[in-house]
């Protein structure tokens, strides 16, 4: 599984930005409190007109979209056979994992009677229908699938790990709590044990979930553009088209390798990591085409339902639309000069730009674009938006953490002899020997 | 197997031309012909003489099913007077004026029981169904999840969240399908009515009797039904004396949305065969592309030097 190519990142994990999250993720927790015992109304300013907020509109369209890293990744690596992306793929499982995972949470914060949706589960109820039920079920099966091809990263540092953190736990522990110091050591042996013997085995059919991993993005995320296809008379005719599946589709692979690089170059630098601008670049290479595909669709879909003098009408819709049109260009043209494309700088600049006006795509449909009739006005108040941004902390914080006690970032220097001995503060136990590589 | 540029643009192109024909209306689905015999209202604005009466028997009849409560008005902190302002997570039925300098009409806001439902249509797990016989659109607080998707699908903006609560439902008229229908055999509203100006029975009746009332006095009535084409037809159907766009009836074209997103996403859905189709063929590639590199992770250009993982050394 080419463990090799990833390492942990030292240093400590309660850091100041550790706390800063922290505080964030509170702040976000007491809203989410309150909007529990008073209802939605109290936390939020979604009205009867605007049913969906940002938490529909960010957290769950665009926040998705964001996580997407792990399945353009994975089309790449897997299916164009570019397998010296891979040791990309794990930061960008990570950041998928706790993307789809929050998205979901916060789900469960805006329905309002989460109660019910075990209903999604009882066959009797499905309703093949609504293009929700498709990304519901799509996007809890894609969670789980990303928690398994996840798992060897944390079975493999189980296995390997001294147990360094928890050890300092216990001595810490010891004199006010006296712990059965043997039985513990005793049963991290058995973990590590039973770590060890699951891992070869999921690596065994680690495939189906990888291949799993491309197939259910591709038809959740179309179904997100599916979801506004039923608002014919409230969205507008700018973004209200039969392409929407299409576009959505498009749109979160683009976003998918604008957000990989944007992470890259953030965790490198705050990491103090070199940039991986080898990989990047060629990342970097893909978006412009991939940029040109949406905007000829969107273009030839105008076209074709003639609304090509509303999109140039310069009214709020079409300035918002033009703004979305400009930024993804502007993020593809600075990627076309291959010399730019290997300069972190630009890489971040356009990378940011693609990702913004991807994202301001999604919000064009799922709330600007949307118009429910007179009188209805939404913008979101301060308690809902901090329980967006207490989401987004909490997914901060969980990488933050995740990358110093799993081997998730790019092994550094990837040549030296003996990667594993010098760099991997984890060194094996005894008795490991390297198996045949599984499928 | 490398996949070169071109066959990634001649796949592209394919699903592209699929999607195309997919968006025209197919010959086969046209929407099936309008069920008459389903039950309905007629609400005739220019009989209509706004006492609300139907307001208060609604919700003399539905507050303890629907959780309804009464709307108290700013002067009324003792919520004497139930004073609603438009439908709400409290009101499932509306009296309205529209008022100009010399024309004046209410209006009955409630649900318009469509032929077609944009709400049934989209909610994940039934908790919106439509009667296949009697044709009321009905929602079940059991199974309602809250996602309050019906409110963004639907074109009358009708379903009604209960913001203020922690308990909350969908508030929407059933045509007092578990109430006053039940008992008496009509809805409360149509029941109190004193100038029937709601008339309930068969849409296939109501029609009739609606074309005949324009027929009878064309002076009076904008010359058409509202409801009869719109979105696809809805049981509940309008007369008025002023265009219904003043009353809040939005000008609404034929196809019911949900025959337009249905026939999308069936098209990509159909048989669950394009998501096991395109399962399949990942996998088929992907598993030849890791068989070909000797593991599903070792790069093979960019570390030609790399070796093996080196086995450690006992500490």
């Amino acid at each position: 599984m080419g463990h090799h190519q990833f390492q942990k990142q030292k240093g400590r994990i309660l850091t100041k930005s550790f706390f800063v999250l922290l505080t964030l993720v509170a702040v976000g927790m007491f809203f989410i409190a309150v909007r529990i015992v008073k209802g939605i109304g109290a936390v939020s300013n979604m009205s009867d007109g605007y049913p969906w907020g940002i938490w529909i509109a960010y957290d769950v369209a665009t926040g998705t979209a964001i996580a997407c890293g792990g399945y353009a990744v994975a089309i790449l690596v897997y299916i164009r056979n570019r397998m010296h992306y891979h040791p990309l793929m794990r930061s960008c499982i990570l950041t998928s994992m706790f993307g789809y995972g929050l998205a979901g949470f916060s789900v469960m914060v805006d329905l309002g009677r989460p109660w019910n949706a075990y209903n999604f589960f009882v066959p009797s109820k499905w309703q093949f229908n609504s293009a929700m039920f498709e990304v519901a079920l799509c996007v809890m099966a894609y969670s789980t699938v990303l928690i398994i091809e996840f798992l060897p990263a944390i079975l493999y540092s189980m296995e390997k790990s001294r147990w360094v953190r928890f050890r300092k736990f216990m001595d810490w522990l010891h004199p006010r709590l006296v712990p059965d110091k043997e039985a513990i050591l005793d049963k991290i042996e058995w973990v590590r044990a039973g770590a060890g013997w699951l891992r070869p085995r999921l690596e065994k059919v680690l495939l189906f979930f990888i291949v799993l991993g491309i197939a259910l993005p591709t038809m959740h995320q179309s179904s997100l553009g599916s979801m506004l296809l039923i608002a014919a008379t409230k969205l507008h005719p700018l973004w209200h088209t039969p392409f929407l599946p299409l576009l959505f589709l498009i749109n979160c692979i683009y976003i998918g390798y604008a957000i990989v690089i944007l992470e890259s170059i953030i965790s490198s630098h705050a990491f103090r990591r070199p940039f991986e601008v080898q990989q990047l670049a060629g990342l970097a290479g893909l978006i412009p085409w991939l940029a040109t595909l949406w905007l000829v669709v969107v273009v030839g879909d105008l076209a074709y339902r003639g609304q090509l003098t509303a999109a140039g009408s310069l009214d709020r819709y079409s300035c918002l639309f033009l703004a979305e049109f400009a930024l993804l260009a502007t993020g593809a043209l600075l990627l076309l000069p291959p010399r730019q494309r290997r300069s972190p700088r630009w890489l971040f600049v356009s990378a940011a730009l693609i990702v913004s006006g991807g994202a301001l795509y999604r919000f064009n449909v799922y709330l600007i674009g949307f118009n429910p009739g007179e009188g209805w006005i939404y913008f979101p108040s301060l308690a809902e938006i901090m329980i967006s941004v207490g989401i987004v902390a909490l997914e901060l914080l969980g990488y933050q953490v995740f990358v110093k006690m799993v081997p998730v970032l790019p092994r550094v220097a990837l040549d030296e002899p003996k990667p594993a001995a010098s760099v991997d503060p984890t060194p094996s136990p005894s008795g490991w020997q390297p198996r045949p590589q599984t499928s | 197997m490398k996949q070169t540029r071109r066959s990634f643009f001649k796949t592209a192109g394919a699903v592209g031309a699929g999607w195309v024909a997919a968006t025209q209306p197919a010959a086969a689905s046209t929407p099936p012909a309008p069920h008459n015999d389903e039950l309905g209202m007629l609400y005739d604005a220019t009989k209509c003489v706004g006492c609300k009466a139907c307001m208060a028997a609604c919700k003399r009849v539905n507050a303890a099913v629907g959780g309804l409560a009464f709307e108290a008005a700013p002067f009324d902190p003792e919520a004497l007077w139930d004073a609603p302002t438009d439908l709400s997570g409290d009101t499932r039925t509306l009296i309205k004026l529209h008022r100009e300098t010399s024309v004046w009409s209410y209006v009955k806001h409630s649900c318009m029981h469509c032929q077609k439902p944009a709400c049934v249509s989209v909610c994940p797990v039934k908790a919106m169904t439509k009667d296949p016989v009697t044709g009321i659109v009905d929602y079940s607080k059991d199974t309602c999840i809250g996602c309050r998707y019906c409110q963004i699908a639907c074109s009358f903006n009708i379903p009604k969240f209960q913001w203020d609560r922690s308990v909350p439902q969908i508030v929407k008229c059933d045509l007092c399908h578990s109430t006053n229908l039940k008992t008496k055999g009509l809805p409360a509203c149509a029941e109190v009515c004193p100038t029937n100006a709601i008339l309930f029975g068969k849409r296939g009746d109501l029609l009739a009797e609606a074309h005949a009332r324009i027929k009878q006095a064309p002076e009076k009535y904008v010359p058409h039904v509202y409801g009869e084409h719109e979105i696809g037809g809805t049981n509940h159907l309008y007369l008025a004396g002023v265009p219904f766009e003043k009353l809040g009836l939005p000008k609404l074209p034929k196809e019911a949305p949900a025959s337009f997103s249905e026939r999308i996403h069936h098209t990509i859905y159909k048989g669950f065969i394009a998501p096991v189709a395109l399962y399949t063929a990942l996998f088929c590639v992907a598993a030849r592309n890791t068989k070909k590199n000797g593991s599903n992770a070792a790069p093979p250009a960019a570390e030609p030097s790399e070796t093996p993982e080196t086995p450690e050394t006992p500490q």
